[in-house]
Protein backbone atom coordinates (compact mmCIF):
# COMPACT_ATOMS: atom_id res chain seq x y z
CA UNK A 1 0.00 0.00 0.00
CA UNK A 2 2.70 2.17 0.61
CA UNK A 3 4.57 1.21 -2.21
CA UNK A 4 1.26 2.75 -4.34
CA UNK A 5 1.22 5.77 -2.36
CA UNK A 6 4.46 6.69 -2.92
CA UNK A 7 4.24 5.68 -6.61
CA UNK A 8 1.22 8.10 -7.13
CA UNK A 9 2.64 11.11 -5.49
CA UNK A 10 5.96 10.54 -7.90
CA UNK A 11 3.76 10.35 -10.54
CA UNK A 12 2.10 13.38 -9.43
CA UNK A 13 5.19 15.57 -9.15
CA UNK A 14 6.80 14.33 -12.13
CA UNK A 15 3.76 15.36 -14.08
CA UNK A 16 3.84 18.67 -12.50
CA UNK A 17 7.68 18.89 -12.83
CA UNK A 18 6.86 18.19 -17.03
CA UNK A 19 4.26 20.99 -17.18
CA UNK A 20 6.36 23.36 -15.24
CA UNK A 21 9.55 22.38 -17.84
CA UNK A 22 6.98 22.81 -21.34
CA UNK A 23 5.80 26.36 -20.13
CA UNK A 24 9.13 27.17 -19.18
CA UNK A 25 10.18 26.25 -22.46
CA UNK A 26 7.37 28.59 -24.08
CA UNK A 27 8.25 31.80 -21.88
CA UNK A 28 12.14 30.60 -22.59
CA UNK A 29 11.20 30.98 -26.37
CA UNK A 30 10.15 34.26 -25.79
CA UNK A 31 12.74 35.68 -23.37
CA UNK A 32 15.28 34.70 -25.85
CA UNK A 33 13.23 37.13 -28.92
CA UNK A 34 12.32 39.88 -26.32
CA UNK A 35 16.00 39.83 -25.37
CA UNK A 36 17.60 39.21 -28.50
CA UNK A 37 15.52 41.91 -30.21
CA UNK A 38 16.87 44.45 -27.21
CA UNK A 39 20.53 43.53 -27.62
CA UNK A 40 20.47 44.01 -31.41
CA UNK A 41 18.29 47.56 -30.61
CA UNK A 42 15.05 46.48 -31.90
CA UNK A 43 11.59 45.87 -30.00
CA UNK A 44 10.83 42.31 -30.82
CA UNK A 45 7.16 40.55 -30.48
CA UNK A 46 5.19 43.05 -28.58
CA UNK A 47 1.58 42.14 -30.07
CA UNK A 48 0.03 39.57 -29.06
CA UNK A 49 -0.90 40.03 -25.29
CA UNK A 50 0.61 42.63 -22.99
CA UNK A 51 4.06 42.84 -24.21
CA UNK A 52 3.76 39.80 -26.03
CA UNK A 53 3.05 37.71 -23.47
CA UNK A 54 0.59 35.48 -25.15
CA UNK A 55 3.26 35.15 -28.59
CA UNK A 56 4.19 31.17 -27.20
CA UNK A 57 0.75 30.66 -28.00
CA UNK A 58 0.30 32.13 -31.00
CA UNK A 59 3.23 30.59 -32.13
CA UNK A 60 1.86 26.95 -30.98
CA UNK A 61 -1.01 27.49 -32.52
CA UNK A 62 0.48 28.44 -35.58
CA UNK A 63 2.83 25.23 -35.57
CA UNK A 64 -0.35 22.73 -34.66
CA UNK A 65 -1.92 23.54 -37.76
CA UNK A 66 1.02 23.30 -40.44
CA UNK A 67 0.66 20.67 -42.82
CA UNK A 68 2.92 17.99 -41.68
CA UNK A 69 4.94 16.36 -44.56
CA UNK A 70 6.73 12.82 -44.61
CA UNK A 71 9.45 12.93 -47.66
CA UNK A 72 8.49 9.56 -49.53
CA UNK A 73 12.30 8.95 -49.52
CA UNK A 74 12.18 8.91 -45.61
CA UNK A 75 12.76 5.77 -43.16
CA UNK A 76 9.67 6.31 -41.51
CA UNK A 77 9.80 4.62 -38.39
CA UNK A 78 12.99 6.19 -37.38
CA UNK A 79 12.03 9.71 -38.92
CA UNK A 80 8.89 9.61 -36.60
CA UNK A 81 10.45 8.72 -33.72
CA UNK A 82 13.70 10.56 -34.33
CA UNK A 83 11.77 13.92 -32.24
CA UNK A 84 10.80 11.88 -30.02
CA UNK A 85 14.34 10.39 -29.16
CA UNK A 86 15.04 13.75 -28.67
CA UNK A 87 12.16 15.38 -26.46
CA UNK A 88 12.68 12.26 -23.78
CA UNK A 89 16.07 12.92 -22.62
CA UNK A 90 15.65 16.68 -22.59
CA UNK A 91 12.73 16.49 -20.25
CA UNK A 92 14.47 13.27 -18.30
CA UNK A 93 17.21 15.13 -16.91
CA UNK A 94 15.15 17.31 -14.62
CA UNK A 95 14.48 14.20 -12.76
CA UNK A 96 17.08 14.24 -10.21
CA UNK A 97 17.77 18.55 -10.00
CA UNK A 98 17.17 19.84 -6.57
CA UNK A 99 14.89 22.72 -7.53
CA UNK A 100 15.04 24.00 -3.41
CA UNK A 101 14.93 22.42 -0.39
CA UNK A 102 11.87 21.19 0.94
CA UNK A 103 8.16 22.35 2.15
CA UNK A 104 6.11 21.43 4.88
CA UNK A 105 2.59 20.80 3.38
CA UNK A 106 1.20 18.79 6.28
CA UNK A 107 -1.39 22.06 6.72
CA UNK A 108 -2.59 20.78 3.67
CA UNK A 109 -2.06 17.03 3.26
CA UNK A 110 -2.08 15.83 6.89
CA UNK A 111 1.58 14.38 8.75
CA UNK A 112 2.77 12.52 5.90
CA UNK A 113 3.70 15.59 3.72
CA UNK A 114 5.36 16.90 6.59
CA UNK A 115 8.70 16.95 4.07
CA UNK A 116 8.44 17.37 0.69
CA UNK A 117 11.20 17.95 -0.99
CA UNK A 118 11.46 19.97 -4.15
CA UNK A 119 13.15 17.27 -6.22
CA UNK A 120 11.65 14.36 -8.08
CA UNK A 121 14.25 11.65 -7.03
CA UNK A 122 18.05 11.91 -5.35
CA UNK A 123 20.13 9.11 -5.97
CA UNK A 124 23.62 7.80 -5.41
CA UNK A 125 24.87 8.34 -8.93
CA UNK A 126 22.70 11.15 -9.63
CA UNK A 127 25.74 12.98 -11.57
CA UNK A 128 26.22 9.86 -13.36
CA UNK A 129 22.97 9.97 -14.46
CA UNK A 130 22.81 12.98 -15.78
CA UNK A 131 25.90 12.56 -17.74
CA UNK A 132 24.36 9.42 -19.29
CA UNK A 133 20.84 10.92 -20.45
CA UNK A 134 22.94 14.19 -21.55
CA UNK A 135 25.19 11.92 -23.57
CA UNK A 136 21.96 9.90 -25.23
CA UNK A 137 20.42 13.30 -26.29
CA UNK A 138 22.49 13.18 -29.33
CA UNK A 139 20.62 10.45 -31.25
CA UNK A 140 17.49 12.06 -31.57
CA UNK A 141 19.69 14.70 -33.76
CA UNK A 142 21.62 12.35 -35.58
CA UNK A 143 18.51 10.16 -36.88
CA UNK A 144 16.60 13.02 -37.33
CA UNK A 145 18.93 13.84 -40.16
CA UNK A 146 20.06 10.70 -41.31
CA UNK A 147 16.12 9.63 -41.65
CA UNK A 148 15.55 12.11 -43.78
CA UNK A 149 17.08 11.07 -46.70
CA UNK A 150 18.47 14.52 -47.25
CA UNK A 151 22.39 15.40 -47.64
CA UNK A 152 21.93 18.54 -45.86
CA UNK A 153 20.33 16.68 -43.16
CA UNK A 154 22.45 13.89 -42.56
CA UNK A 155 25.20 16.78 -43.19
CA UNK A 156 23.64 18.49 -39.72
CA UNK A 157 23.09 15.11 -38.48
CA UNK A 158 26.73 13.76 -38.87
CA UNK A 159 27.90 16.80 -37.32
CA UNK A 160 25.52 16.79 -34.53
CA UNK A 161 26.83 13.01 -33.81
CA UNK A 162 31.53 14.13 -34.10
CA UNK A 163 30.16 17.86 -31.70
CA UNK A 164 28.72 16.04 -28.92
CA UNK A 165 30.88 12.72 -28.58
CA UNK A 166 34.42 15.22 -29.11
CA UNK A 167 32.81 17.61 -25.72
CA UNK A 168 31.60 15.27 -23.32
CA UNK A 169 34.71 14.55 -22.28
CA UNK A 170 35.30 17.57 -21.31
CA UNK A 171 31.97 18.29 -19.69
CA UNK A 172 32.50 15.02 -18.20
CA UNK A 173 35.84 16.35 -16.43
CA UNK A 174 34.53 19.52 -15.63
CA UNK A 175 31.75 17.81 -13.72
CA UNK A 176 34.45 15.62 -11.66
CA UNK A 177 36.19 18.83 -10.31
CA UNK A 178 31.97 19.78 -8.64
CA UNK A 179 32.08 16.19 -8.07
CA UNK A 180 35.98 16.39 -5.73
CA UNK A 181 34.66 19.49 -4.33
CA UNK A 182 32.12 17.78 -2.84
CA UNK A 183 32.17 17.24 0.83
CA UNK A 184 29.93 14.76 2.57
CA UNK A 185 29.48 13.47 5.87
CA UNK A 186 32.07 10.87 7.34
CA UNK A 187 30.45 10.33 10.85
CA UNK A 188 27.11 8.43 11.07
CA UNK A 189 26.00 10.92 13.35
CA UNK A 190 26.80 13.83 10.56
CA UNK A 191 25.24 12.01 7.66
CA UNK A 192 22.17 11.55 10.75
CA UNK A 193 22.77 15.50 11.10
CA UNK A 194 22.56 16.27 7.42
CA UNK A 195 20.02 18.16 5.41
CA UNK A 196 19.77 15.44 2.42
CA UNK A 197 19.38 12.76 5.26
CA UNK A 198 16.24 14.90 6.70
CA UNK A 199 15.03 15.21 3.37
CA UNK A 200 14.81 11.66 1.89
CA UNK A 201 15.46 9.96 5.30
CA UNK A 202 18.77 8.73 7.11
CA UNK A 203 20.83 6.57 5.07
CA UNK A 204 23.86 4.51 6.19
CA UNK A 205 27.18 6.94 5.86
CA UNK A 206 29.01 4.40 3.77
CA UNK A 207 26.16 4.67 1.35
CA UNK A 208 26.20 8.16 0.83
CA UNK A 209 27.62 9.32 -2.77
CA UNK A 210 29.22 12.58 -3.67
CA UNK A 211 27.47 12.03 -6.65
CA UNK A 212 24.55 12.53 -5.69
CA UNK A 213 22.83 15.99 -6.86
CA UNK A 214 21.31 17.16 -3.17
CA UNK A 215 24.95 16.36 -1.54
CA UNK A 216 26.64 18.35 -3.85
CA UNK A 217 24.38 21.47 -2.89
CA UNK A 218 24.48 20.58 0.71
CA UNK A 219 28.32 21.06 0.63
CA UNK A 220 28.22 24.12 -1.02
CA UNK A 221 26.81 25.74 2.66
CA UNK A 222 30.22 27.77 2.48
CA UNK A 223 31.37 28.11 -0.79
CA UNK A 224 29.98 27.63 -3.77
CA UNK A 225 31.94 26.08 -6.23
CA UNK A 226 32.07 28.93 -8.67
CA UNK A 227 34.14 30.49 -5.57
CA UNK A 228 36.71 27.84 -5.39
CA UNK A 229 39.95 28.45 -7.16
CA UNK A 230 39.48 25.22 -8.95
CA UNK A 231 35.52 25.31 -9.54
CA UNK A 232 35.41 28.76 -11.15
CA UNK A 233 37.69 27.12 -14.16
CA UNK A 234 35.84 24.12 -14.09
CA UNK A 235 32.87 26.24 -14.84
CA UNK A 236 34.08 27.97 -17.26
CA UNK A 237 34.90 24.89 -18.87
CA UNK A 238 31.52 23.38 -18.18
CA UNK A 239 30.12 26.46 -19.82
CA UNK A 240 31.54 26.33 -22.94
CA UNK A 241 31.45 22.47 -23.17
CA UNK A 242 27.61 22.31 -22.22
CA UNK A 243 27.25 24.99 -24.91
CA UNK A 244 28.06 22.99 -27.65
CA UNK A 245 27.01 20.12 -26.14
CA UNK A 246 23.18 21.40 -26.30
CA UNK A 247 24.43 22.81 -30.13
CA UNK A 248 23.82 26.58 -29.69
CA UNK A 249 25.33 29.32 -30.72
CA UNK A 250 28.76 30.09 -31.35
CA UNK A 251 28.88 26.57 -31.90
CA UNK A 252 25.38 26.10 -33.50
CA UNK A 253 27.12 23.92 -36.68
CA UNK A 254 24.24 21.25 -36.50
CA UNK A 255 21.90 23.93 -37.94
CA UNK A 256 24.30 26.41 -39.81
CA UNK A 257 21.68 27.35 -42.36
CA UNK A 258 23.92 29.36 -44.56
CA UNK A 259 25.97 25.70 -45.60
CA UNK A 260 22.88 23.37 -44.84
CA UNK A 261 19.39 24.86 -45.84
CA UNK A 262 18.28 24.49 -42.14
CA UNK A 263 20.72 21.37 -40.62
CA UNK A 264 19.11 18.64 -39.31
CA UNK A 265 15.75 19.31 -39.49
CA UNK A 266 14.84 20.79 -42.62
CA UNK A 267 12.70 18.06 -43.80
CA UNK A 268 11.00 17.92 -40.53
CA UNK A 269 7.51 20.68 -40.05
CA UNK A 270 4.80 21.22 -38.20
CA UNK A 271 4.66 19.50 -34.56
CA UNK A 272 7.61 16.94 -35.24
CA UNK A 273 9.51 20.48 -35.88
CA UNK A 274 8.14 21.93 -32.97
CA UNK A 275 9.35 18.67 -30.97
CA UNK A 276 13.18 19.12 -31.87
CA UNK A 277 12.68 22.83 -31.02
CA UNK A 278 11.13 22.05 -27.93
CA UNK A 279 13.95 19.71 -27.18
CA UNK A 280 16.64 22.27 -27.90
CA UNK A 281 15.42 24.55 -25.61
CA UNK A 282 14.78 22.03 -22.79
CA UNK A 283 18.09 21.13 -23.08
CA UNK A 284 19.05 23.96 -22.50
CA UNK A 285 17.57 24.80 -19.57
CA UNK A 286 18.66 21.64 -17.90
CA UNK A 287 21.55 21.98 -18.85
CA UNK A 288 21.57 25.36 -17.04
CA UNK A 289 20.06 23.94 -14.21
CA UNK A 290 22.92 21.54 -14.07
CA UNK A 291 25.07 24.26 -13.99
CA UNK A 292 23.69 26.00 -11.15
CA UNK A 293 23.08 23.05 -9.34
CA UNK A 294 26.99 21.80 -9.39
CA UNK A 295 29.21 25.24 -9.03
CA UNK A 296 26.82 28.12 -8.09
CA UNK A 297 25.24 26.69 -5.07
CA UNK A 298 22.30 25.36 -6.46
CA UNK A 299 19.15 26.76 -4.14
CA UNK A 300 21.92 27.89 -1.34
CA UNK A 301 21.75 31.93 -0.80
CA UNK A 302 21.91 34.31 1.91
CA UNK A 303 18.61 33.47 4.23
CA UNK A 304 17.87 30.26 3.31
CA UNK A 305 18.97 28.18 6.56
CA UNK A 306 18.16 31.09 8.69
CA UNK A 307 14.77 30.99 7.44
CA UNK A 308 14.37 26.91 8.21
CA UNK A 309 16.45 27.83 11.53
CA UNK A 310 13.56 29.95 12.70
CA UNK A 311 10.72 27.78 11.65
CA UNK A 312 9.36 28.96 8.63
CA UNK A 313 9.84 26.18 7.03
CA UNK A 314 7.45 26.93 3.79
CA UNK A 315 8.90 30.48 3.46
CA UNK A 316 12.54 29.19 3.29
CA UNK A 317 11.09 26.36 0.49
CA UNK A 318 9.97 29.21 -1.56
CA UNK A 319 12.95 31.72 -0.69
CA UNK A 320 15.69 28.63 -2.28
CA UNK A 321 13.40 28.27 -4.97
CA UNK A 322 13.12 31.60 -5.37
CA UNK A 323 17.20 31.62 -5.56
CA UNK A 324 17.28 28.52 -7.60
CA UNK A 325 15.36 30.00 -10.49
CA UNK A 326 17.21 33.56 -10.22
CA UNK A 327 20.27 31.64 -11.11
CA UNK A 328 19.05 30.00 -13.87
CA UNK A 329 17.53 33.07 -14.77
CA UNK A 330 21.09 35.05 -14.83
CA UNK A 331 22.53 31.59 -16.80
CA UNK A 332 19.91 31.81 -19.32
CA UNK A 333 20.63 35.60 -19.78
CA UNK A 334 23.98 34.65 -19.97
CA UNK A 335 23.66 32.00 -22.67
CA UNK A 336 21.61 34.70 -25.04
CA UNK A 337 23.92 37.32 -24.60
CA UNK A 338 26.20 34.97 -26.38
CA UNK A 339 24.62 34.00 -28.27
CA UNK A 340 23.48 37.76 -29.84
CA UNK A 341 27.06 38.59 -29.03
CA UNK A 342 29.51 35.91 -30.65
CA UNK A 343 29.54 34.87 -34.54
CA UNK A 344 29.53 31.02 -34.99
CA UNK A 345 32.63 28.69 -35.39
CA UNK A 346 34.30 26.91 -38.16
CA UNK A 347 34.30 23.01 -38.17
CA UNK A 348 37.88 23.02 -37.37
CA UNK A 349 38.26 25.39 -34.98
CA UNK A 350 34.67 23.68 -32.94
CA UNK A 351 37.04 20.38 -33.14
CA UNK A 352 40.54 21.67 -32.03
CA UNK A 353 38.35 23.69 -29.43
CA UNK A 354 37.15 20.53 -27.99
CA UNK A 355 40.11 18.01 -28.38
CA UNK A 356 43.47 20.12 -28.10
CA UNK A 357 41.90 23.13 -25.83
CA UNK A 358 39.68 21.88 -23.89
CA UNK A 359 40.46 18.38 -22.64
CA UNK A 360 43.83 18.55 -22.15
CA UNK A 361 42.54 21.74 -19.95
CA UNK A 362 40.30 19.90 -18.24
CA UNK A 363 42.70 17.14 -17.21
CA UNK A 364 45.06 19.15 -15.68
CA UNK A 365 42.21 20.33 -13.45
CA UNK A 366 41.25 17.64 -12.70
CA UNK A 367 45.20 17.24 -11.56
CA UNK A 368 45.31 20.35 -10.07
CA UNK A 369 42.19 19.59 -7.61
CA UNK A 370 43.40 16.24 -6.45
CA UNK A 371 46.85 17.79 -5.16
CA UNK A 372 45.08 21.09 -3.58
CA UNK A 373 42.72 18.31 -2.08
CA UNK A 374 45.65 16.68 -0.61
CA UNK A 375 48.02 19.92 0.04
CA UNK A 376 45.10 21.72 2.24
CA UNK A 377 43.33 18.75 3.93
CA UNK A 378 45.36 19.28 7.21
CA UNK A 379 45.85 23.18 7.26
CA UNK A 380 42.79 25.76 8.57
CA UNK A 381 39.21 24.13 7.97
CA UNK A 382 38.23 27.52 6.33
CA UNK A 383 41.08 27.44 3.54
CA UNK A 384 40.58 23.41 3.23
CA UNK A 385 36.94 24.38 2.30
CA UNK A 386 38.19 26.55 -0.47
CA UNK A 387 40.25 23.57 -2.08
CA UNK A 388 37.59 21.01 -1.77
CA UNK A 389 38.01 17.67 0.80
CA UNK A 390 40.08 14.84 0.78
CA UNK A 391 38.21 11.73 2.63
CA UNK A 392 40.51 8.89 4.13
CA UNK B 1 7.94 -6.41 -8.54
CA UNK B 2 11.37 -7.15 -8.78
CA UNK B 3 10.97 -10.37 -10.83
CA UNK B 4 7.87 -8.80 -12.87
CA UNK B 5 10.58 -6.05 -13.71
CA UNK B 6 13.66 -8.54 -14.21
CA UNK B 7 11.20 -10.58 -17.10
CA UNK B 8 9.93 -7.54 -18.93
CA UNK B 9 13.53 -5.77 -19.49
CA UNK B 10 15.05 -9.48 -20.00
CA UNK B 11 12.33 -10.12 -22.57
CA UNK B 12 12.81 -6.40 -24.36
CA UNK B 13 16.98 -7.26 -24.21
CA UNK B 14 16.81 -10.25 -25.35
CA UNK B 15 14.42 -9.34 -28.24
CA UNK B 16 16.23 -6.01 -28.93
CA UNK B 17 19.43 -8.55 -29.68
CA UNK B 18 17.59 -10.87 -32.02
CA UNK B 19 16.03 -7.60 -33.89
CA UNK B 20 19.52 -6.39 -34.23
CA UNK B 21 21.15 -9.63 -35.74
CA UNK B 22 17.69 -10.09 -38.03
CA UNK B 23 17.79 -6.22 -39.25
CA UNK B 24 18.68 -5.70 -42.52
CA UNK B 25 19.31 -2.22 -42.18
CA UNK B 26 22.50 -1.10 -40.62
CA UNK B 27 21.61 1.96 -38.94
CA UNK B 28 18.53 -0.18 -37.66
CA UNK B 29 20.73 -2.94 -36.36
CA UNK B 30 22.37 -0.04 -34.37
CA UNK B 31 19.37 1.03 -32.56
CA UNK B 32 18.29 -2.11 -32.07
CA UNK B 33 21.62 -2.73 -30.09
CA UNK B 34 21.38 0.79 -28.50
CA UNK B 35 17.93 -0.71 -27.32
CA UNK B 36 19.58 -3.92 -25.89
CA UNK B 37 22.06 -1.80 -23.86
CA UNK B 38 19.53 0.02 -22.36
CA UNK B 39 18.43 -2.98 -21.03
CA UNK B 40 21.68 -4.66 -19.75
CA UNK B 41 21.61 -1.67 -18.24
CA UNK B 42 18.57 -1.94 -16.37
CA UNK B 43 18.94 -5.57 -15.07
CA UNK B 44 22.85 -4.02 -14.12
CA UNK B 45 20.17 -1.67 -11.45
CA UNK B 46 17.92 -4.60 -10.60
CA UNK B 47 21.31 -6.63 -9.54
CA UNK B 48 22.00 -3.54 -7.31
CA UNK B 49 24.69 -1.88 -9.48
CA UNK B 50 23.49 1.59 -10.10
CA UNK B 51 27.51 2.36 -11.32
CA UNK B 52 28.34 -0.15 -13.58
CA UNK B 53 24.28 0.79 -14.96
CA UNK B 54 24.83 4.73 -15.81
CA UNK B 55 28.15 3.77 -17.17
CA UNK B 56 26.40 0.97 -19.32
CA UNK B 57 25.00 3.95 -20.96
CA UNK B 58 27.28 6.51 -21.39
CA UNK B 59 29.88 4.80 -22.63
CA UNK B 60 28.48 2.19 -24.48
CA UNK B 61 24.73 4.16 -25.40
CA UNK B 62 26.31 7.35 -25.55
CA UNK B 63 29.75 7.23 -26.85
CA UNK B 64 30.37 4.03 -28.86
CA UNK B 65 26.96 3.51 -30.40
CA UNK B 66 27.05 7.13 -31.36
CA UNK B 67 30.36 6.78 -33.20
CA UNK B 68 29.29 3.20 -35.06
CA UNK B 69 26.11 5.53 -36.04
CA UNK B 70 28.44 8.37 -37.41
CA UNK B 71 30.07 5.71 -39.44
CA UNK B 72 27.47 3.60 -40.86
CA UNK B 73 25.65 7.79 -41.89
CA UNK B 74 29.33 8.23 -43.09
CA UNK B 75 29.86 5.56 -45.66
CA UNK B 76 26.92 5.14 -46.48
CA UNK B 77 26.37 1.60 -46.18
CA UNK B 78 23.06 0.80 -44.71
CA UNK B 79 21.33 -0.15 -47.23
CA UNK B 80 22.48 -4.42 -47.12
CA UNK B 81 23.76 -5.68 -50.25
CA UNK B 82 22.24 -8.61 -51.40
CA UNK B 83 23.13 -11.61 -49.41
CA UNK B 84 26.02 -13.76 -50.41
CA UNK B 85 27.12 -16.18 -47.46
CA UNK B 86 31.01 -16.05 -48.07
CA UNK B 87 31.74 -17.89 -45.67
CA UNK B 88 29.33 -21.59 -46.19
CA UNK B 89 31.33 -23.61 -43.79
CA UNK B 90 30.69 -21.13 -41.26
CA UNK B 91 26.82 -21.93 -40.90
CA UNK B 92 26.77 -25.36 -39.04
CA UNK B 93 29.85 -24.59 -37.01
CA UNK B 94 28.17 -21.81 -35.66
CA UNK B 95 25.17 -23.87 -35.48
CA UNK B 96 26.67 -26.44 -32.69
CA UNK B 97 28.84 -23.92 -31.51
CA UNK B 98 25.00 -22.11 -30.36
CA UNK B 99 23.99 -25.55 -29.06
CA UNK B 100 26.60 -26.12 -27.08
CA UNK B 101 26.65 -22.69 -25.15
CA UNK B 102 23.67 -22.95 -24.57
CA UNK B 103 23.17 -26.63 -23.07
CA UNK B 104 26.06 -25.33 -20.71
CA UNK B 105 24.48 -22.15 -19.73
CA UNK B 106 21.37 -24.60 -19.23
CA UNK B 107 23.57 -26.75 -16.99
CA UNK B 108 24.99 -23.76 -15.14
CA UNK B 109 21.32 -22.25 -14.57
CA UNK B 110 19.16 -25.21 -13.82
CA UNK B 111 21.62 -28.37 -12.49
CA UNK B 112 24.96 -27.19 -10.66
CA UNK B 113 24.10 -25.68 -7.10
CA UNK B 114 23.84 -22.18 -7.25
CA UNK B 115 26.46 -20.37 -4.84
CA UNK B 116 24.08 -18.19 -2.58
CA UNK B 117 25.64 -14.89 -3.30
CA UNK B 118 24.11 -12.82 -0.57
CA UNK B 119 25.33 -14.78 2.28
CA UNK B 120 28.98 -14.83 0.72
CA UNK B 121 29.03 -11.04 0.27
CA UNK B 122 27.25 -10.63 3.97
CA UNK B 123 30.43 -12.37 5.66
CA UNK B 124 32.41 -10.65 3.87
CA UNK B 125 31.68 -7.79 5.50
CA UNK B 126 29.62 -5.42 3.04
CA UNK B 127 26.27 -5.19 2.69
CA UNK B 128 24.60 -6.69 -0.60
CA UNK B 129 23.09 -2.92 -0.38
CA UNK B 130 25.70 -1.13 -1.03
CA UNK B 131 28.10 -3.10 -3.02
CA UNK B 132 27.80 -1.83 -6.34
CA UNK B 133 27.64 1.88 -4.87
CA UNK B 134 29.98 3.97 -6.83
CA UNK B 135 32.19 4.54 -3.61
CA UNK B 136 32.55 0.63 -3.06
CA UNK B 137 33.67 0.34 -6.93
CA UNK B 138 36.21 3.11 -6.63
CA UNK B 139 37.31 1.43 -3.37
CA UNK B 140 37.91 -1.21 -4.55
CA UNK B 141 39.01 -0.20 -8.32
CA UNK B 142 42.12 1.94 -6.27
CA UNK B 143 43.05 -0.41 -3.13
CA UNK B 144 42.48 -4.57 -4.29
CA UNK B 145 42.61 -4.45 -8.05
CA UNK B 146 45.16 -1.27 -8.26
CA UNK B 147 47.26 -3.05 -10.37
CA UNK B 148 45.19 -4.58 -13.13
CA UNK B 149 43.16 -0.81 -13.05
CA UNK B 150 46.35 1.23 -14.10
CA UNK B 151 47.67 -2.36 -16.43
CA UNK B 152 44.19 -1.45 -18.40
CA UNK B 153 44.66 2.35 -18.44
CA UNK B 154 48.00 1.80 -19.92
CA UNK B 155 47.23 -0.93 -22.68
CA UNK B 156 44.08 2.27 -23.55
CA UNK B 157 46.59 4.88 -23.53
CA UNK B 158 49.03 2.38 -25.91
CA UNK B 159 46.00 2.07 -28.53
CA UNK B 160 45.43 5.49 -28.25
CA UNK B 161 48.60 6.59 -28.91
CA UNK B 162 48.94 4.09 -31.86
CA UNK B 163 45.43 5.27 -33.15
CA UNK B 164 46.95 8.82 -33.44
CA UNK B 165 50.42 7.55 -35.12
CA UNK B 166 48.47 5.52 -38.06
CA UNK B 167 46.43 8.30 -38.39
CA UNK B 168 49.61 11.03 -38.83
CA UNK B 169 51.61 8.13 -41.07
CA UNK B 170 48.59 8.07 -43.70
CA UNK B 171 48.33 11.77 -43.80
CA UNK B 172 52.58 12.44 -44.67
CA UNK B 173 51.51 9.79 -47.66
CA UNK B 174 48.98 12.13 -49.02
CA UNK B 175 51.37 14.86 -49.13
CA UNK B 176 54.39 13.05 -50.86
Amino acid sequence: MDFWIRLITQVIVAFILFLATTTAFAYLTLFERRLLARLQNRVGPNRAGPGGMFQPLADAVKLFFKEEITPTQADKVVYTIAPALAMIPAIVLFAVIPFGAYLDLSFLLGEAARIVPLQLADINVGVLFLLAVTSIGVYGVALGGWSSNNKYSMLGGIRAAAQMVSYELALGLSVLVAIMLTITPTTQAAADASLCSQIFGATPVESISALSTCRIVESQGGWWNIFKPTGLLAFGIFWLASTAEVVRAPFDLVEAEQELVGGFNTEYSSMKFALFFMAEYIKLIAISAIGVTLFLGGWRGPGVDLLYSLGYTNLGGLVSLGYFLLKLIAFLFFSVWVRATLPRFKYNQLMDLGWKRLLPMSLGLVAATAVFAVITQDMNPYIAGLFGAFRR
Amino acid sequence: MELALFIITALVTVGAAVAMVLSHNAVHSALWLVLNFFGVAILYLLLNAPFLAMVQITVYAGAIMVLFLFVIMLLGSEKGQEEVNGLPWQTPVALVLAVVLVSIAGYAVFVSPTPALATQSGAAGTSTLTIGAPDEVARSLFTTYLLPFEITSVLLLVALIGAVVLTLKSREGDRA
